[in-house]
């Protein structure tokens, strides 16, 4: 577990009150390339979260990047996202 | 609005599809801009690319542009529709074929 994850992971509670939360690191894929040298991670992050009701994906990211701003640039240098509302979340039957 | 945003405004008025990526679609960069090309070039779609890497300026005036911290970025028809996983989602729920078409139709 590295710090990167828990503070990504304490930020998104603490602000979007997510229902299922998964944080990856996936750094180890991307070492050696230009952005990966200037430190900051790569990310994957699924996050199902009561907010998201009714926005579309661009609004859904939109949240998730701006509740995360602080970290980009220094902690995080890409980030993947997979958001859902609860009812897209049902509705996509995974697990 | 200052020079480089200006300069944004206009690139994404001019081009129906507009993809901001690292490198180019033949040479991509980045594993992301990789995967958004990939998608473009399955619709057949046809599309314009900007690289970021080749003017720093851009690099950062597309962020705060868009307001969104990573890139690529995707303009169709003059509207940010999002970054990588968008597009991908997108293409997979079968949402953007549609919005490609009747971008390259409306020219």
């Amino acid at each position: 577990m590295n710090s990167t994850i828990e503070t990504i992971e304490a930020t998104l509670r603490e602000k979007l009150k997510p229902e299922v939360l998964r944080v990856e690191d996936d750094s180890a894929k991307h070492r050696g390339h230009a952005g990966a040298r200037q430190g900051g991670g790569h990310y994957i992050v699924t996050l199902v979260a009561p907010a998201f009701e009714g926005l579309g994906l661009v609004d859904q990211h939109r949240l998730v990047n701006e509740a995360l701003k602080d970290l980009f640039g220094r902690d995080i240098h890409a980030l993947a996202l997979n958001t859902y509302s609860p009812t897209q979340w049902k509705s996509s039957g995974r697990p | 609005m200052s020079d480089v945003q200006q300069k944004i405004a206009q690139q994404i008025q001019d081009n129906k599809i507009l993809i901001f990526m690292k490198g180019t679609p033949a040479f991509p960069q980045c594993g992301f801009s990789a995967a958004v090309v990939d998608v473009f070039n399955r619709l057949g779609a046809k599309y314009e690319t900007v690289n970021v890497l080749d003017d720093p300026e851009i690099r950062d005036g597309i962020k705060s542009f868009s307001n969104w911290p990573t890139i690529p970025q995707i303009y169709i028809d003059g509207k940010f529709v999002g970054g990588c996983d968008i597009v991908r989602e997108m293409y997979q729920r079968g949402e953007l074929q549609p919005l490609v078409q009747a971008a390259t139709q409306s020219s």
